[in-house]
């Protein structure tokens, strides 16, 4: 751990002089080798870097190179040999209509929900943050909650809520007054069989799910912003709008940027939630997480076909990514 | 959010009612922001003790009538899965457990090589991490699937520990990393130098020191593979004996006809271990994942 002896090379090179048996020697040979060359840490990286190489690292080239074979359920089995077949899939998933709606879902979706996420992040940051001690921690509690509910959970519960036969959001639209858009239409209304009401509910779903870690993340800033800076403004009469646009927000825009591009990888990516929502048999409803798994397992499964319309979504994600890991880096993440 | 518009220290000139009638609205809007966040969660729990003819009603209601556990018996018995809740409990304890033991002793020494010493490529490999952590899962699992179905390891719970450990990592690294450079690295040297060999320093000084934050860590990466439903779902997906309990609720809940009363019993039972832990580590969990974007 703490580099005290240095090596001297003639402990390396001439055990005869020692007393210790030859196994011994090369013990400390090594040792020695280990020391001068500094390689401790390199040594430390190895089980991680291993463990990541073979179970995320190399599927993650393995998709680059099944999206350029014709990997399917006969290649699986052996009964036929696996070849290259160069750029004919990313053809094919480009004039697939599903494809091309699979992607505009999802980018839809993510510039809906990634906006609305932080703005209800981020008011619920401030009361937070205007709140007492007591009436914080009870609200922070039950956003925690919401936070900790799995997406397994959370898909199924919400699932519940809507669901036709004697969800609770049917029952209370239906029971509505008209003005406010109630009505007896939407007793047995069908959340899940149509993109856009499918959708609605996804977006409230993943805006229940992520905006506790805005709020946190926005508090913890608010913190971080000197009480001086809002009192003098209070001072000279400006309100709690442009206090916020004029020194809150530029102060925390580190913050979001962060947060920002983590939410654009959240809802993006977004696949246990449509998953249970959605469903294997809506294929019309489908984003892009689900296009491409879908594709590989079910049947006929086409592994390679489902490999491009990955990397399509994986390369979108690298790139939004690359933007995240720039702005930690330059915030002094790594030191 | 009007009440946020109006200044609060200049409201010391103000009459004190004002003030009060502010604080009040502002905590029922806590209040009511409270509420809604429970809801579902609330909903989840009083659906679950609820006899079937008060689920499969038109009317619902928000607290069943007549509260049963029968939802609960039939959960735990296996009459509503045909499996007994246990082996699921006992397939997700054995899978997470062993995911969190590994993953956390590799991590420690990443996080130990990281924080303590300064060599070639040593951003390269935490940006890398960084990268690594960001791969959606459900794009890698296509060929994960095909790897494991010829290493033997579908079905299997031994690989979905591989993958869960794999996955953890990233962030408990990143997490370790921050408790293991916030100890004084003049104690480890004042060790060393009484004769403390590397061994005895790591276990005499720098363990104690980090053990709260490996404890955190080790809840995130607990509560990672718990929670994890895409490799489970595509690995052990003919094996039922093997599932783990997100797998279960989700079975449960795509079988026809389903029965919800069941399905929110094995929601609930699934859920509240992780709350618990949540609100065990919510201090650290705001300060751990904040500390990178709040520096500077």
């Amino acid at each position: 751990m703490v580099r005290t002896i240095t090596g001297r090379p003639g402990n390396t090179n001439s055990p005869a002089g020692h007393h210790e048996p030859p196994a011994a020697s090369l013990k400390l040979r090594v040792a020695l080798f280990i020391r001068r060359h500094h390689l401790a840490p390199y040594f430390m990286l190895v089980p991680s870097i291993i463990a990541v190489g073979i179970m995320v690292v190399y599927p993650a080239v393995q998709i680059l190179a099944h999206s350029f074979q014709n990997y399917g359920l006969l290649q699986v089995v052996g009964r036929q040999p696996i070849t290259w077949v160069g750029f004919s899939n990313y053809s094919l998933i480009l004039h697939d209509p599903e494809f091309w709606s699979s992607l505009r879902i999802s980018l839809i979706f993510a510039a809906v929900v990634v906006p609305l996420t932080l703005i209800t992040g981020t008011l619920v940051g401030l009361l937070l943050n205007r709140l007492g001690r007591k009436m914080s921690a009870f609200v922070s509690g039950a956003a925690m909650l919401a936070w900790a509910t799995p997406a397994v959970t959370a898909s199924v519960i919400f699932y519940w809520l809507a669901n036709p036969d004697g969800g609770v959001v049917d029952w209370t639209l239906a029971n509505m007054p008209h003005w406010l858009g109630g009505g007896a239409h939407w007793a047995g209304y069908s959340w899940t069989n149509s993109t856009l009401p499918a959708y609605t509910l996804l977006t409230v779903l993943l805006i229940w799910q992520s905006f506790p870690f805005i709020a946190v993340s926005v508090l913890a800033g608010l913190k971080t912003v000197p009480a001086e800076l809002h009192e003098s403004a209070r001072v000279d009469g400006a309100n709690s709008w442009r206090i916020f646009w004029r020194i809150t927000f530029p102060l925390l825009k580190p913050i979001y940027l962060v947060l920002l591009l983590l939410s654009i990888i959240w809802d993006f990516g977004a696949f246990t939630q449509v998953y249970i929502l959605i469903g294997p048999g809506n294929t019309d409803e489908y984003n892009l997480g689900m296009y491409e798994y879908q594709r590989a397992f079910t049947t006929p499964p086409s592994f390679s076909i489902a490999s491009a319309a990955a990397f399509v979504l994986t390369l979108v994600l690298l790139i939004i990514t690359v933007g995240y890991v720039r702005s930690s880096v330059r915030q002094g993440a790594i030191k | 959010m009007t009440q946020l518009a109006i200044p609060r220290r200049a409201g010391s000139r103000k009459r004190p009612v004002t003030r009060r009638a502010r604080k009040a609205g502002l905590n029922l809007l806590g209040i009511l922001v409270a509420l809604v966040t429970l809801f579902p969660i609330f909903y989840m729990v009083s659906t679950s003790l609820k006899p079937s003819s008060e689920i499969e009603t038109l009317t619902p209601h928000l607290l069943p009538s007549h509260p049963t556990l029968a939802n609960y018996r039939a959960v735990i018995n296996g009459q509503a899965a045909g499996i007994p809740y246990l082996s699921f409990l006992k397939n997700s304890l054995f899978v997470t457990l062993v995911a969190v033991v590994l993953s956390s002793l590799i991590a420690m020494l990443a996080a130990i090589a990281v924080a303590r010493f300064r060599f070639r490529f040593r951003s390269t490999y935490l940006i890398m991490l960084l990268i690594v952590q960001m791969l959606p899962q459900q794009a890698l699992v296509i060929a994960l699937f095909l790897d494991y179905r010829s290493w033997n390891l579908l079905d299997s719970l031994i690989g979905l520990i591989f993958v869960y450990t794999a996955f953890a990592l990233p962030v408990t690294i990143w997490m370790l990393r921050n408790f293991v450079a916030a100890v004084p690295r003049e104690m480890e040297e004042a060790a060393a130098i009484d004769g403390a060999g590397p061994f005895k320093v790591f276990w005499k000084v720098l363990m104690p020191l980090v053990a709260p934050g490996l404890v955190a860590t080790s809840v995130f990466a607990f509560i990672f593979a718990y929670n994890e439903f895409v490799f489970a779902l595509t690995f052990l997906s003919t094996d039922e004996a093997k599932f783990t309990l997100p797998l279960s609720v989700q079975y449960l809940y795509s079988r026809n006809g389903a029965d919800w009363g069941a399905i929110m019993a094995s929601s609930t039972l699934f859920t509240i271990p992780v709350m618990v832990f949540f609100l065990l580590v919510r201090g650290r969990m705001a300060n751990g994942l904040v500390t990178g974007a709040v520096k500077g």
